[in-house]
């Protein structure tokens, strides 16, 4: 398989297959907080992608070039977590700098991001040995966490839209709000299960 | 308030999963079965009131900007010290926790209380606060966990108690089960408060 067909099998695999959200249960703070309205969880999910795809290249070059050769893979939670929590503080600069109109949309989220499992879970996972007990190198795993945003910021966007039309809808008020998001939640994941399985 | 007030009040009354609804990922994901959930919540609760105590011990010489890396750093480290206790004396368990140990890092319970009580509070409370909390969230995993394995599986911590011509509901033990039936639980506890 030539690059472009595998990166097609990890697309799939990422967004639909072994979705963060629905499959994997990780991220689902953001993913039940921030969807109440589409702008909200559009601007959500691309700080998410951001900051997946930089934490993902940066976790790898920390665990491959300073773990590992000191013998310290032990270390690797209090690592991975201060690298995204740096890198959260300094994209959270950088942007302020140079775009304050990205900025003003990003801005809440990005604090928020340091606590999202999505992020350290997708650092852990790419230093994880796979199947056959082999690792994703840095382009993978920079990739992987790039396409695991994607998958999650498109169940929020999917979220986000049935939530705003169900503001309107009458429902018994004990189910209003968290409960009804939680039964809209597992009925999508029951969708996402019909891609299980599936091999490409 | 007082040091029991303080224990009891997570446990019901400001329950973390049922009324603040933090922590989200770890209840959904390790509640399949009963063995799995205590695991979870008392690897979580162990966390949860060593982090407390360190924190209200040194809430006084942490710089106010930093204070949230410094909480990070605090509760990775007693992570870690869970992580690897658990891979050596319950390897079946830890490897069916899988990476949901090391997320306890950025569990928004463990976090929260660190901003909200252990930071303003004495030792004393934080260590109540901290067991109410973890014992509240055990709590709430264990009867998540019980519907689910008791639909899905007919067995309680592995006894069976479902008669044998019970066909399990394999569904619940899935993702979408997962939740629908946090999804009602909520719901049910909606009811009980207004009632109230």
């Amino acid at each position: 398989m030539g690059f472009f067909g595998q990166f097609f099998v990890l697309a799939i695999s990422a967004i639909f297959i072994q979705n963060f959200v629905l499959a994997r249960f990780l991220g689902l703070c953001p993913y039940l907080g921030v969807s109440k309205k589409l702008d909200s969880a559009f601007g959500m999910g691309m700080a998410v992608i951001f900051v997946m795809t930089l934490a993902s290249a940066f976790c790898y070059l920390i665990f491959q070039y300073l773990l590992v050769p000191y013998h310290l893979e032990y270390l690797q939670t209090l690592a991975f977590i201060l690298t995204i929590a740096a890198l959260v503080q300094f994209v959270e600069m950088v942007i302020q700098k140079n775009s304050p109109a990205l900025y003003k949309s990003l801005g809440v989220y990005l604090p928020l991001i340091t606590t999202n499992c999505a992020v350290l879970g997708v650092a852990i996972l790419n230093i994880t040995p796979l199947g056959d007990g082999s690792r994703y190198n840095f382009i993978w795993s920079v990739l992987n966490g790039f396409l695991s945003g994607v998958g999650f910021t498109f169940v929020l966007l999917a979220m986000a839209g049935i939530r705003e039309r169900l503001e309107m809808v009458e429902m018994p008020k004990s189910m209003r709000g968290m409960p009804i998001a939680l039964i809209l939640a597992g009925i999508m994941a029951l969708a996402f299960y019909g891609f299980m399985g599936m091999k490409i | 308030m007082s040091f029991v007030s303080e224990l009891t009040k997570g446990i019901i009354k400001e329950n973390p999963i049922f009324v603040i609804v933090l922590g989200m990922c770890p209840t959904l994901a390790t509640s399949t079965s009963v063995n799995n959930a205590l695991g979870m919540g008392l690897a979580a609760t162990f966390v949860l009131v060593c982090s407390n105590i360190f924190i209200s011990l040194i809430k006084n010489i942490t710089p106010d900007k930093i204070r949230i890396p410094v909480y990070v750093v605090v509760i990775a480290a007693f992570v870690s010290i869970v992580d690897m206790s658990m891979a050596a004396y319950v390897p079946a368990l830890h490897k069916s926790l899988g990476i949901f140990i090391p997320l306890i890092v950025v569990n928004c319970i463990i976090l929260g209380r660190a901003e909200a009580f252990a930071n303003k509070n004495n030792v004393l409370n934080s260590i109540a606060d901290g067991i109410g909390m973890g014992l509240g969230f055990t709590l709430a995993l264990t009867v998540v966990a019980t519907i689910r394995e008791i639909l899905g599986n007919g067995t309680w911590l592995n006894f069976k108690i479902m008669p044998s011509t019970y066909d399990p509901m394999l569904i619940t033990l899935l993702a979408p089960g997962a939740f629908i039936t946090l999804g009602f639980l909520m719901a049910l506890m909606n009811i009980l408060k207004e009632k109230k």
